[in-house]
């Protein structure tokens, strides 16, 4: 039963971060219908940047807390300047371009920014600084709960919820959705669609640096190849969600979560990878709208 | 009149490329400027970098807007300059049939003297780069021909090479018998693969095919009873020539001629097909789906065409590497594998297969010749792709359709 | 004489929202029908139904080509309905457009040919034979629509009014029976109009049917020999021109009630 719990456990903060990474996937889908390529890449470089001001940080002795509140802060904005940059770059000269362009676009950027990391930091794996404190109320369940899990946990529930009323009650919330569901008709009543999709991306970003933070002090070491697979997997999350829906994203990832975490327990943990690649082939084929999405017929 | 030069940079232009320099230096202050050593606690500053950052980001945003400046000005007096169509007119005018089949023929010469002219080392090089002109036509089937986004190519290579390599491992069968059922297993592969996911929309199939290639790695790690997990495959027999016994440097350059034909073979193949019924369907398909179909044509049936013939490719070219290396592990066929033979094809031009050709060897000799490149190869792919499909999508030599009003 | 194309109890919902409404209509060989109605009133829909593009929710679509045996269009993919002797044009000019104009005439061929990988590879006579009547046909028709000195222009090059015609043409190369052209005339000036009906005249007298939908009235009332009227997905009323002019239904539709009653 422990072992049960366990799985779980780590299943649920798989997805919780996974959700992290897909709500940035699932917003710039709806936004401009495109599958950025790239957004792995924004969580791997929140990782480094947390990384490296708790680095610097902790030279000059900062307390922990501290620390931890500083890297993920340096984190989001670094990292919402790299989305908002590489939007402006790598993206944005080819919103009327057809639909492949800013793909492979997309997928020139992801490998740009894995080399540049490399290049700039180190083709190794690094060990990433401890940075949530053992919490001593954890100690008789430390076998199924650890102290970094629960912060994963409670951190992403927090995140989203401020999201969640963001989209819902602010005026750019309103503005985003006006331009998710008609980015003409958004333009005309005056809305600056180049700015809502520059936040977008921003926000994204910032959201998958949280999560590239959280799931570093989880595991406890961080390469420059990082993204890749999450970013996959959190796209995998969002289209088992339905795409382009928030909620989808988030129920996808747990999903996806809960299904590896459970599958690498009972049946064989060689395959992890492997099962979350099929779930991806499975849902494309079977049910292409997602659990919560909807169809959309091409127009003649 | 039309080769006014560039116009003199203005205060704003200056101020707004400082402003971008200033953005740069901030974006990459803490990657390229900290440097953690995890090992001992230390930090060390590379505050040149940061300068470096500036320098060349302000440089090049005040280029790009005095260009666009330029462009902009010049569209204003439009000058009568050759067009798209001059130029093909005057192809044709220079490249006559007679012409066209001597500079085939020089250019075939050239390949045929090579192993007269270079060492071994640099032959084995270029033989690696044929492989990649083989690969790269292969893909330019499906993505540059019928527009379908394929991200898993790496997978049906593996296919070719795994199929001769276990074929060898637990049969004992030779490089000429598993050339072609390399192709067909890729080929089926393909329509494994193909029928199911083809009905996607294309920046879906993009992922399903990356996700594919994905397994077909991860099942060859992990499946150690059959394919010898990560360890591979060793001592794989080269290709044999009527059994004879050669040398390992007659046996570098019976491989590259062997790939050499195997190219022109490709390159034969590709352009009958460009011009013929299906590859009309095929460009079709790429253009318009909706009218695509409302011209009779069987959407389904051609994409699953252009996907498993390229899959049958991409597998022969498998078999040649395994036979090649004699050697292979899951390790060559990341999806970084993938990400540069696409490169390769958009690069070249998607469509066009004398781009395509110029592109593989440039991509693959010049990281073999220019070392400081080599550090730098892949960061400067990424940047390609997005600089190319912004500046020029059509890629290096654009894709020229026939015409066919001659043949009359 | 039977009618070449019965259409019977058309319906098509979109998700609760019902787009036709049980359409019937006909069309008999050799024919000029026109279909009209005001935006939205589901005109595309029915092409988009009757071409595979949309599966309607309910009704019959009967083809009777002259000496062929009869086929129900329900459920059939588009490219066998483009087989079965249906061809038509769009609304919104959808050209290939980086393709010679030839090109996409030759590709309007594609059902009625039938080289395979084999041959497309290495060419044996049978193909080349086919590839030559290919060319021979497509140039013809490019002459007929006057586009035969633009063959090897790039389709996107093209004026407007010249795509038009050549996507009539790519039409005309499948071999149809019944033509379906979508708003030909629309943005043309009066000059290619003209041109215009005179080709479509010139279709007819070659022995097709001709179905199509056209918000230039006068054009319309010149060529159609019927005309059925559309409203809100409904088939209002239908005859001759000067029956459909003269109905109530149909100046009520077109001009508000206000013009009804007075």
């Amino acid at each position: 039963m422990e072992y049960f719990f366990a799985l779980l456990f780590s299943g649920l903060t798989k997805g919780a971060i996974y959700a992290l990474i897909a709500l940035g996937y699932t917003m710039v889908y709806g936004i401009i219908g495109l599958i950025n390529f790239a957004h792995g890449e924004m969580y791997m470089i929140g990782a480094f940047t947390a990384l490296i001001v708790s680095s610097v940080l902790s030279i000059y002795g900062l307390p922990l807390p501290a620390i931890l509140l500083l890297a993920g802060l340096a984190a989001a904005i670094w990292t919402g300047a790299y989305g908002y940059t590489v939007e402006r770059l790598a993206y944005r000269p080819l919103r009327d371009a057809s639909r492949l362009a800013p793909l492979i676009s997309a997928i020139g950027m992801s490998i740009f920014l894995q080399n540049y990391v490399l290049l700039a930091q180190t083709p190794d794996f690094v060990s990433f600084p401890r940075l949530v404190p053992e919490f001593a109320f954890l100690e008789p369940y430390s076998a199924i709960i650890t102290s970094s899990g629960l912060m994963i946990l409670v951190v992403s529930t927090l995140v989203m919820a401020t999201l969640t009323l963001v989209i819902k009650f602010t005026r750019t919330g309103k503005a985003m959705r006006a331009t998710a569901q008609d980015r003409k008709m958004a333009l005309l009543v005056g809305i600056n669609v180049d700015r809502i999709i520059s936040l977008t991306f921003v926000t994204g970003s910032a959201l998958a640096a949280i999560g590239g933070l959280l799931i570093a002090s989880h595991n406890g070491q961080i390469n420059f190849a990082i993204g890749f697979i999450a970013g996959i997997k959190a796209f995998t999350a969002a289209v088992l969600g339905g795409i382009g829906s928030i909620p989808g994203a988030v129920l996808g990832s747990y999903v996806l979560g809960l299904t590896e975490a459970f599958a690498t327990g009972y049946v064989s943990s060689d395959y992890e990878d492997v099962f979350a690649f099929s779930l991806l082939v499975l849902i494309l084929i079977f049910r292409p709208a997602g659990l919560l999405g909807k169809a959309a017929a091409e127009k003649v | 009149m039309n080769m006014k030069k560039l116009p003199m940079p203005t205060g704003k232009d200056i101020g707004h490329a400082l402003l971008i320099g200033l953005w740069f230096m901030f974006l990459t202050f803490p990657l390229l400027v900290i440097k953690v050593n995890p090992g001992e606690q230390t930090v060390s500053w590379r505050w040149a970098n940061m300068l470096w950052v500036g320098g060349a980001s302000a440089a090049m945003a005040l280029a790009g807007r005095l260009i666009v400046a330029h462009r902009a000005a010049r569209a204003e007096h439009p000058s009568p300059k050759p067009g798209w169509f001059a130029v093909q007119s005057t192809l044709s005018q220079h490249f006559t049939p007679d012409r066209l089949w001597l500079l085939g023929g020089i250019i075939i010469l050239i390949f045929l003297a090579l192993p007269l002219m270079f060492s071994t080392y640099q032959v084995n090089i270029m033989t690696t780069a044929l492989m990649y002109v083989i690969l790269g036509l292969g893909l330019n089937i499906v993505v540059g021909f019928a527009g379908l986004l394929n991200l898993g190519h790496v997978a049906f290579y593996a296919v070719g090479a795994y199929t001769y390599g276990l074929l060898h491992l637990h049969f004992n069968l030779g490089f000429w018998i598993a050339l072609p059922i390399g192709g067909l297993m890729g080929g089926l592969f393909g329509i494994l693969l193909g029928f199911p996911v083809l009905r996607l929309r294309g920046d879906y199939l993009a992922i399903v095919t990356l996700g594919f290639g994905e397994i077909i790695r991860l099942v060859l790690v992990n499946w150690g009873d059959l394919t010898q997990g990560p360890s591979g495959i060793a001592d794989i027999p080269r290709p044999g020539l009527f059994g004879l016994d050669l040398s390992l440097n007659q046996y570098l350059i019976y491989q590259y001629y062997l790939t050499v034909i195997m190219m022109f073979f490709t390159i034969f193949v590709v352009n009958r097909l460009r011009y013929s019924r299906l590859g009309r369907a095929w460009f079709a398909l790429r253009e318009d789906e909706i009218a695509c179909q409302a011209m009779g044509i069987n959407k389904t049936a051609i994409k699953l065409t252009a996907f498993s013939l390229g899959a049958a490719w991409a597998a022969m070219a498998g078999v040649l590497f395994a036979a090649k290396t004699t050697f292979i592990n899951p390790d060559s066929f990341t999806f970084m594998e993938s990400a540069f033979i696409l490169c390769i094809v958009v690069l070249g031009g998607m469509g066009s297969i004398t781009g395509v050709v110029l592109a593989a060897l440039i991509l693959m000799l010049l990281p073999e010749y220019l070392r400081a490149v080599a550090e730098y190869r892949m960061l400067v792919f990424g940047a390609v792709l997005v600089v190319l499909m912004i500046v020029r999508p059509s890629g290096l030599i654009p894709a020229i359709r026939r015409t066919y009003s001659a043949m009359r | 004489m039977d009618p070449l194309l019965t259409v019977s109890g058309l319906t098509m919902d979109f998700g609760g929202i019902r787009a036709l409404d049980r359409v019937d209509f006909c069309v008999f060989p050799g024919e000029i029908v026109a279909l009209i109605g005001p935006n939205g009133a589901g005109k595309t829909t029915v092409f988009n139904c009757l071409t595979g593009m949309h599966r309607s929710t309910s009704g019959q679509m009967v083809l009777t080509p002259t000496g062929r045996p009869q086929r129900r269009l329900h459920g059939l993919p588009p490219h066998r309905i483009t087989a079965a002797g249906l061809a038509r044009t769009f609304q919104n000019i959808r050209l290939f457009p980086r393709m010679s104009v030839l090109e996409n005439v030759m590709v309007g061929r594609h059902c009625r040919t039938n080289t395979k990988l084999f041959g497309a590879i290495f060419r044996p006579a049978a193909t080349v034979r086919e590839e030559k009547e290919t060319i021979a046909m497509c140039l013809a028709l490019l002459g007929r629509v006057g586009l035969a000195d633009q063959a090897d222009e790039v389709a996107q090059n093209l004026p407007y009014g010249a795509q038009r015609r050549l996507e009539i043409a790519r039409a005309l190369a499948t071999d149809p029976q019944l033509l379906l052209l979508d708003e030909p005339a629309a943005g043309m000036n009066p000059q290619e109009t003209v041109e215009l009906e005179a080709l479509i005249v010139a279709i007819r007298n070659h022995g097709l049917s001709i179905l199509l939908i056209e918000h230039d009235m006068k054009l319309v009332m010149r060529l159609a020999e019927h005309i059925f009227v559309m409203d809100h997905g409904r088939l209002i009323a239908k005859g001759t021109s000067d029956q459909v002019r003269r109905h109530p239904a149909v100046i009520q539709a077109y001009l508000g009630e206000e013009a009804a009653d007075a």
